[in-house]
This record gives structure tokens, sequence and C-alpha cells, in this order.
């Protein structure tokens, strides 16, 4: 029987498989930014299960608004990230340590 | 065949089995994998098998817009900017294996700590659903333009904040110092720019020699 604790697993699941993404990655600021795609997947899929199983349409509302800033961060992410790109000449988060003391 | 559709098969189980899997799947290959191209491309098959989670949680207009939205324009963008970076400086050269022991850390501490969470839930299941007289795009709309107007119209400025944030970052401006005036340009006469002088004819100039 299909019941909310095996969304709610999956989506765990999948957004501690994002969080070890972001700990792991340490090589390239683009699958970076699909890591936190990653996470937002996984609350996203939190609160479809929780509209469903508590009858509320209010999270799939909520969702609505997360894919839109989702949507309005990456966009921005990625246009900071070509202008790195352009000043710098690499995508290496171990180089990016010009704030470094 | 149809057995598959009848009372003792599990359908939704075998439907969320797979596409649960095959989400994992997709999300760990995001991580591994070497190359960023491939790393997007799991991500969109990740997107995929959640729209298919979404639609069987009956979140039909959401799971649609996610892959319109977010693979149709989101993981094209990621798609296009990892067009411009040439392909040799996004390959892994080495694995850095140091943080793979605190990403597995990291994901057992919070599957464990999600774990004591669920405890409670376990009662819920999907048969218990009312069927409502609306579907599901509608019961969005009536809550999301009454309830939720306002939201509603800051996602629309988040949106061109975002736009205006985007492209100030990444447009090439041209320093153009010299303003052409296209009237003037057009209405140039030969005698505004070329002044004939007539000279008199002078004897032929021997060549120098070379340089001993």
């Amino acid at each position: 029987m299909l019941n909310l604790n095996m969304f709610l697993l999956l989506s765990s699941i999948l957004f501690s498989i994002g969080l070890a993404g972001i700990v792991i990655n340490r090589h390239n600021l683009v699958v970076l930014l699909m890591c936190v795609e990653l996470l937002l997947l996984a609350v996203n899929t939190n609160f479809i299960a929780f509209s469903h199983y508590l009858h509320h349409i209010e999270g799939q509302i909520f969702v609505f608004f997360i894919l839109t800033v989702a949507a309005a961060e990456t966009a921005v992410g990625l246009a900071i990230l070509m202008l790195l790109y352009r000043k710098r000449g690499t995508i290496e988060i171990d180089k990016m340590d010009m704030l470094k003391g | 065949m149809s057995f598959l559709l009848t009372q003792h098969f599990p359908i939704e189980l075998v439907c969320f089995y797979t596409f649960a899997l095959l989400l994992l799947i997709s999300a760990g290959m995001v991580v591994l994998s070497k190359n960023p191209v491939q790393s997007a491309l799991y991500l969109i098959l990740a997107f995929f098998a959640s729209a298919a989670l979404w639609i069987m949680a009956e979140a039909e207009f959401l799971g649609l817009i996610l892959v319109l939205v977010y693979v149709g324009a989101v993981m094209t963008l990621f798609l296009f900017v990892l067009m411009t970076i040439p392909f040799e400086n996004l390959l892994l050269k080495k694995k850095h294996w140091t943080y793979l022991l605190s990403g597995i850390v990291v994901i057992i501490l919070f599957t464990l700590l999600m774990l004591k969470i669920f405890a409670p839930f376990q009662m819920l299941s999907l048969t218990a659903n009312v069927p409502t007289s609306v579907s599901n795009t509608e019961a969005i709309g009536l809550q999301l333009y009454t309830t939720y107007l306002f939201p509603f119209e800051l996602a629309g400025l988040i949106l061109l904040v975002a736009i205006i944030a985007a492209i100030s970052l990444s447009a090439k401006y041209n320093r153009q110092k010299i303003v052409v005036n296209v009237n003037e340009q057009i209405n140039v006469t030969a005698a505004t720019r070329l002044k004939i002088i007539k000279m008199a004819a002078e004897p032929k100039i021997a060549k120098d020699e070379p340089h001993a």
C-alpha cells in the first residue's frame, strides 16, 4: 500500500544525495548548481506528497512558488557563472579564492 | 496482460518503485558523473521521473509544469551555458575523494533524522482520497488567484528582477565612442569630402640606390 512514508523517504534520500553532491563536488561550479536543483526537487516532492495525503491544495501552490524562485535563482546563478568564466577562465571551485585571506 | 489491472496486482506500488528507483539512480549519477553535460542529462531524466511521481500523487498540473518549465527552460539554460565553456575545462581531472567520507556521513545522518520524523505518518494512504468535482488545475487556480494573489504578483516581480539581473550581468556592451548621425552621412556630397588640386607636371626623380 502506497503511503506518505514512502514519498517522504524518497524525498529525504534525494535531499541527502543533493547535499552530498554539494559536499563531494569540488571541481565544477555547474554541478554544484545542479545539486541545488536536486535539493529543491526533493523539497518539492515533499510538499506534493503532503498536499496529496492531507487533502490541502496549498502544498501545490507553494510548490508553484518554489519552482518560480528556483528558475529565477538558476538564471541569475548561471549568469554569474558565465561572468566568472569570462574573468577567471575556469569554473573550478578551488580556483575561486579571491576572498581568501 | 489484464492481470496487471486486477485488484490483486499492486500496480501503484510497482509504478512508484520504478519511478523512484529511476529518480534516485539518475540523481546519484548527477553527482558521480565525470562529465557535466552527462550530469545535466541525468538531471533531466531525474526531472522526468519526478514528474511521473507527481502525477501519481494527483498533482498533474505541477507534474507537467515541471517538464515544461524546469526541463524545457531551466535545463536548456544549463546546457546552453555548458556549451559556451570549452570541453577540456569541464572534465574532472582528479577526484576529490577526501570529501567523500563527509558526503556519506551527511547522507546517513540526514536520512536517520528524517526517519525519526516519519513515525506518525504511516496510517495515511493513497486511496483514501475523496474525488472532487474540479480538476487539479482548476483547484490550484481557485486558490492561487484569490487567496494567494499577492504572492502570485510578487512571483512575477521576482521573475522580472531575475531577467534584469541575468541580462545586465551577462550582456557584452559595445563601447561605441563615435556616434554616427545617419542623416548627415547620407547627405554627403563629393564637394564636401574631396578637394582637387591642380599641380604642374614635374620631372621624373631617379630611384635611390639601395643601401650598400
